[in-house]
């Protein structure tokens, strides 16, 4: 599982670290014709390679604004994004692309896999944009698909997969081209809890292996799994803070029934 | 991404709506087999008059009495009585770019043969005339150059004129009537089918010009002479100088009009040439229409299933795809449509023209041209009319498109 990540980071002190993501006083600004909608109003933050952070807050609260710009799938109005040192904002659309494909993975709340498309064509999609060559992609796709625990099933279709295995493919998929930050919108929206927690066991683990983990949540219980819990609320951050009592989701799955999927 | 994988992700794309890929390659199919077929049983119906021109017999030029101006009032083409024997044989003397000549005349009449009666045209020439018209006999001979002296009562059949007086009958040897004359028939000439004029050439009869003018028509005048020039180019020059040669016998002093008519088959074979080659055009024009709506029906068919996919889309923005991908993606699957299209319709129109060449007995042509220019003209269909959509699939907005339901 190591072997696919990149060295782990998190054992460096902060202080020499670079962060991996610094963001200063980024707004963004929506204009939709007569009303104009302050989604962001000036927020700053800073995240630590290898870090696990949680983003919370109620709908309109500005954190899907702030996941899409984290996710360089939008660019903000004002203010500086920093990924690994680089200036985000002053990106094109061909470098943005290019980060999204190598340095971040992406996990969505409606998992969003091809249909009529196999998990492992799913999972091996962000290498051939990398323009990795074949036998590489096969191979990490291979190793990612392992890795999630569904090598035995490379070969079916997303409608023929649980929800908590089409996740899994999804997560698959974000790690196979060894990206820099996981970054996962809701990845328990659409799950049971049991499985809920088996995708937070998951990213635990990636975590405790040096990946930096930004999950977005409005579910409470699920942010507890992170090692941060950032609150949004009207554009800006209000509360950033270290989680306490932060369960081990293989610890809470053991004390949970065995509903086998 | 390489080229292969665009190509099988294209081909999957389709291959997920079977029928409507098939439906819209059915357009370009069409378009490209319309296209195949009218180029190809164009070319056919252009060979095929070439072909009538040419059994007319090559580098033929054609001398006829012409219309004569007496005092104001204008006599018809074959009025005078100026074309003489001579003039042929001073054709052949003089004329350096005059292979051979031959004289004739004609008059209709009643031709018997026991119970069975035809009214045809009787024609008096010299043997050579076979040899100039390329026109080899069925059976039996040509009457001679001693039965041209001797005025002999002997004569060559059309088919035509066989089967009519003949029917399964054996004709060598027989006897029939010209109006009230015994001729015995000598030969009958092989079918030579229509002229380029839709005449049929083999409704009629040979017989020496001796014959024709001394006991048929009693007059001494020829009404025509056929020439055959050493080369085709050649026939424009015999054609000038068979031109200047009569003008000078027949004394006709310059500004008066000719009386006679000089013409040339390479002019006629040219005409014909180029109005079938028109038709084709026309043809081709009109089935390339159907090449193009063939191209709006992939554009539609590509702008329904960008929207349908504008979730897929944005997935593959998202991971990582470059415009440029995205654009590739759509633009491949409608060009690989228009080219499995292009190629099946090839197969179809080449299959329709082979089988239409069949039906109407017409020399089979498919025209490589007309294949290559098809196979081209499809994938650029494909390109064109796919690019709008592909486009419109690269621009997308990835957080609109992952919102998409």
């Amino acid at each position: 599982m190591a072997t696919l990540l990149q060295p782990a980071l998190r054992t460096a002190s902060a202080a020499e670290v670079q962060p991996v993501i610094r963001v200063e006083d980024v707004h963004k600004y929506y204009d939709l014709g007569e009303t104009k909608v302050h989604a962001l109003r000036g927020v700053n933050l800073e995240i630590a390679p290898g870090e696990f952070v949680a983003i919370m807050g109620a709908s309109g609260s500005g954190k899907s604004t702030f996941m899409n710009l984290l996710g360089c799938l939008d660019t903000p109005s004002s203010g500086h994004y920093y990924l690994e040192g680089v200036d985000v904002a002053q990106l094109g659309k061909k470098e943005l692309a290019s980060i999204r494909n190598r340095k971040l993975g992406f996990v969505f709340q409606g998992f969003n896999l091809l249909a009529r498309t196999t998990a492992l064509e799913n999972v091996e999609l962000p290498t051939l944009y990398a323009r990795l060559p074949k036998e590489e992609r096969l191979e990490r796709a291979k190793r990612a698909l392992e890795m999630v625990g569904l090598g035995e099933r490379m070969e079916h279709f997303p409608s023929q997969l649980s929800g908590g295995q089409q996740q899994r493919v999804a997560i698959a998929r974000a790690l196979v081209n060894r990206p820099s930050i996981l970054l996962a919108d809701e990845p328990t929206g659409n799950l049971d809890s049991r499985t809920s927690v088996e995708i937070m066991q998951i990213f635990q683990d990636l975590n405790d292996q040096g990946l930096t983990v930004v999950l977005v949540t409005h579910e409470a219980d699920i942010a507890h799994y992170a090692r941060r819990s950032i609150v949004f609320r009207d554009g800006k951050i209000r509360r950033d803070e270290p989680v306490m009592n932060r369960p081990e989701a293989a610890e809470v799955l053991r004390t949970l029934p065995t509903l086998e999927d | 991404m390489d080229f292969t994988s665009i190509l099988r992700i294209a081909l999957r794309a389709l291959a997920r709506n079977k029928m409507r890929s098939i439906l819209t390659m059915l357009g370009i199919i069409i378009g490209v087999g319309a296209v195949i077929a009218t180029v190809g049983v164009g070319q056919g119906a252009q060979q095929q008059v070439q072909n009538n021109i040419a059994s007319m017999g090559t580098n033929l030029v054609f001398v006829s009495a012409g219309s004569v101006n007496r005092g104001g009032l204008r006599l018809g083409g074959g009025a005078t009585k100026t074309l003489t024997y001579d003039d042929m044989k001073a054709i052949v003397q003089e004329s350096p770019a005059v292979a051979s000549a031959a004289p004739g005349s004609s008059a209709s009449a009643q031709v018997v043969f026991d119970n069975n009666n035809w009214y045809t045209r009787v024609n008096g020439t010299e043997p050579q005339y076979f040899d100039i018209r390329s026109w080899p006999m069925a059976s039996g001979t040509s009457f001679t150059g001693d039965d041209v002296r001797t005025a002999a009562d002997v004569a060559v059949l059309g088919e035509t004129v066989r089967q009519n007086l003949f029917g399964s009958a054996d004709p060598a040897g027989q006897t029939i009537r010209i109006g009230n004359l015994p001729f015995q028939v000598v030969g009958v000439l092989a079918a030579k089918g229509q002229s380029g004029m839709g005449a049929d050439q083999d409704d009629a009869i040979y017989v020496p010009i001796t014959t024709l003018q001394k006991k048929i028509t009693g007059q001494p005048w020829l009404q025509y002479i056929v020439v055959s020039a050493v080369s085709q180019q050649a026939s424009y020059a015999a054609q000038e100088q068979i031109t200047a040669l009569l003008r000078d016998r027949h004394r006709i002093r310059p500004g008066q009009d000719d009386d006679f008519q000089v013409r040339n088959l390479a002019d006629v074979a040219q005409l014909a040439d180029q109005s079938s080659r028109i038709m084709t055009l026309l043809l081709a024009s009109i089935a390339s229409v159907s090449l193009i709506v063939g191209g709006i029906g992939i554009m539609n068919i590509m702008l329904v299933s960008v929207t349908e996919r504008t979730r897929e889309i944005g997935i593959r923005v998202a991971i990582g795809a470059q415009e440029a991908d995205v654009l590739k993606q759509f633009l491949s699957e409608a060009v690989v449509m228009s080219v499995i299209g292009g190629a099946i319709g090839i197969l179809v129109g080449a299959g329709s023209s082979l089988g239409i060449s069949h039906l109407l007995h017409w020399p089979i042509s498919i025209s490589p041209l007309a294949v290559v220019a098809a196979a081209v003209f499809s994938t650029m269909v494909g390109i064109f009319f796919g690019y709008y959509p592909a486009r419109k699939a690269a621009q997308l907005d990835p957080i609109e498109a992952l919102r998409f339901e």
